[in-house]
């Protein structure tokens, strides 16, 4: 195990531990840059697991970090992504001026919902925001002067200050930059007293309050910061698929987002781009997986004779064809994920490192959670 | 319509529960000839064991676990359970025959029909014997203490894990039949899930915790979606129970007939 000796106040100004894991970051960020060259087939991808980071990093703040759980986070995202799209091609707004109108209109929206959030705990919450983005939905459709309604929106490829980001390329390192700020922006939102106080108010409302916490104000600035990064995230979703539509931005989209945030492991910003980068692959190696599946089957009925090797492809070719499958394995993922990893992955990951680091010694009680069985919502 | 929060269990997977109940319902009574009341005895037995079953594999492991876990899990089921029904019986959107379809009554002069009568008085039924069951018998006294504080339950000689399993039973049981009630008016597909979304404005309306506010909630919520579908402009029927809800939430979250209560430091 490493300790740092720390000899100055810079070192706990930094925003890494020591050097090793300055360069790890910088090797990491060296290997993104390089990817395009490296891999031109899968590279776009690539770029909607930054457009999904920044998804989760919104939620992260909010659900990992405030202790607010929003089922509605796909509402935002289509706020941004339309009112991005109404200033640039209606309004014909300068790309940087309308991202940011964007991500205020979001913000806004976002203090709108924040505002009852004051009043309310837990399920009451994530409630109000199912109802806030089923609302929201309704008035994408309806509203088709602004939204082009059940029709949908094309949308052009960025401009920014005159370069056209049109090649893929060029939009992946627009993705990665801004998911790269946003990460900067949020880790350090993350020590400052304001981030402290959300932590403070995901672990103990009553505890924070005592201790001089202004709940109203940091709850709502809570839901502004993370509905302003979605608002910056649905402007390049946007232009990541290129048209717009109601259905789009639906409950499922919001749960998608949720399940990033438990499957990454809540509470970390590595959590927020573990959870992106596997619900974006997931559906890529779903795809796969239907192709190569019902090959596998059919090797394994093989001993069995031909007749059975066919019946076998046949079967299980009809069963992962099915449309519906797709849910289903999100939801099975998240239940394995609850009761098993409750951290998620990054937890998995901080467990499988602390047992190296303490080889012989390593507890499992390390990471035992404590349990509360006092579970009324009434008294709160 | 299908409140159940006496026990503070929230349930997003409640809806799929209904679809699920639905579905073997019809299953029953279409593709082996069953009759409609045996066949919903049937659905409601089989759900309910379901509903047991699924707590005493999955739900107990989260026992003792924050809130959000047993809601993402719940969220996470039902999307299993609605694929599920998906292979199984399709995409297809189906009719359940019933006893009470195209037949109609006339009761002062308003023209009701029998599967709006079904629905009616089935909700009536259900909530009274929901209601006697929680407030006045031992089980029921019993169930509500163990959601509240499962450990003082549990000093107390009550069989907190039984009493779960129990909880869903019901709980799962009370969604099939609200599934079968449902059928006939609004068609058996995978989707009916969602219906459970408005029972969930209902039970805020009316405040988590308490069944004839439930009721009422359910009954608010009706008649509002029936007043802006007639008087708003089209679009505003869909949303309105959730404007509601979120107007309800912001100025007074524990509902119409929710008790009010602080924790005490």
């Amino acid at each position: 195990m490493r300790f740092v000796f720390k000899t100055a106040y810079t070192q706990d100004l930094g925003l890494f531990r020591d050097s090793v894991q300055r360069n790890a970051y910088l090797a990491l960020l060296v290997g993104l840059i390089a990817l395009p060259k490296l891999v031109p087939d899968y590279f776009v991808d690539v770029t909607l697991v930054f457009i999904y980071g920044l998804c989760g990093l919104s939620l992260m703040t909010l659900a990992g970090y405030t202790g607010l759980v929003s089922l509605g986070h796909a509402a935002f995202l289509g706020i941004g992504a339309y009112a991005h799209v109404f200033f640039v091609h209606d309004w014909h707004l300068p790309w940087v001026l309308s991202v940011a109108l964007a991500a205020v209109i979001t913000a806004a929206a976002g203090v709108l919902v924040g505002l009852p959030a004051l009043r309310m705990t837990g399920v009451y919450l994530s409630i109000a925001t199912l109802a806030f983005a089923l609302i929201i939905q309704e008035v994408f459709t309806r509203w088709d002067h602004v939204t082009g309604g059940l029709k949908g929106k094309a949308v052009d490829k960025p401009v920014i200050f005159g370069i056209s980001f049109a090649n893929d390329v060029a939009f992946y390192f627009l993705c990665l930059a801004a998911l790269i700020g946003a990460l900067w922006l949020t880790a350090n939102v993350l020590r400052s007293p304001t981030g402290r106080a959300w932590v403070a108010i995901r672990d103990s409302e009553i505890a924070a309050q005592s201790m001089g916490v202004n709940l109203a104000v940091y709850k709502t600035t809570a839901f502004a910061y993370s509905a302003a990064l979605m608002g910056v995230a649905g402007a390049l979703f946007a232009h990541k698929i290129g048209f717009l539509a109601p259905d789009i931005f639906t409950v499922l989209l919001s749960i998608q987002f949720l399940l990033m945030v438990v499957v990454g492991g809540l509470g970390s910003l590595h959590g927020a781009v573990y959870g992106a980068v596997f619900v974006a692959m997931v559906p890529v190696v779903i795809s796969q997986a239907r192709d190569a599946v019902p090959a596998w089957a059919a090797t394994l009925a093989g001993p069995l004779g031909k007749p059975a090797a066919a019946t076998a492809f046949q079967a299980v070719d009809r069963f992962v064809k099915q449309p519906g499958l797709e849910p289903g394995i999100f939801g099975l993922i998240l239940v394995l994920f609850i009761l098993f990893e409750p951290l998620g992955i990054y937890g998995r990951w901080t467990k499988i490192k602390l047992y190296f680091s303490l080889f012989p010694l390593y507890k499992r009680a390390t990471f035992r959670r404590q349990r509360a069985y006092m579970r009324s919502e009434r008294l709160r | 319509m299908l409140i159940y929060k006496a026990t503070e269990l929230v349930n997003f997977a409640q809806g799929d529960l209904m679809m699920l109940g639905a579905f073997t319902c019809y299953m029953f009574v279409v593709w082996y000839g069953v009759g409609y009341w045996a066949a919903f005895a049937l659905a409601l037995v089989l759900v309910a064991l379901f509903g047991a079953a699924l707590d005493a594999a999955v739900l107990r492991r989260v026992i003792g676990q924050p809130q959000f876990a047993v809601v993402m899990l719940t969220i996470g089921l039902g999307a299993i359970f609605r694929s599920a029904a998906s292979i199984t019986w399709g995409s297809e959107i189906y009719t359940l025959p019933t006893p009470f379809s195209a037949k109609a009554t006339r009761v002062a002069g308003v023209t009701v029909s029998h599967e709006y009568v079904a629905i009616i008085a089935g909700t009536v039924v259900l909530c009274a014997v929901l209601y006697v069951f929680f407030t006045h018998t031992r089980v029921g006294v019993a169930m509500q203490a163990a959601s509240q504080n499962q450990l003082a339950a549990y000093y107390m000689g009550i069989p907190v894990k039984r009493m779960f399993s129990l909880i869903w039973a019901i709980s799962a049981g009370v969604a099939a039949i609200a599934g079968v009630l449902l059928a006939p008016v609004s068609l058996i597909d995978i989707n009916l899930g969602f219906i459970g979304l408005k029972a969930f404005a209902a039970a805020v309306l009316g405040g988590f915790g308490s069944i004839p506010g439930a009721l009422v909630g359910g009954v608010t919520i009706g008649l509002i979606e029936l007043l802006s579908g007639a008087y708003l402009p089209q679009g505003f029927k869909d949303v309105a129970a959730y404007v509601v809800l979120l107007v309800v939430l912001a100025v007074r979250p524990q509902g119409m007939f929710g008790t009010v209560a602080r924790k005490k430091v």
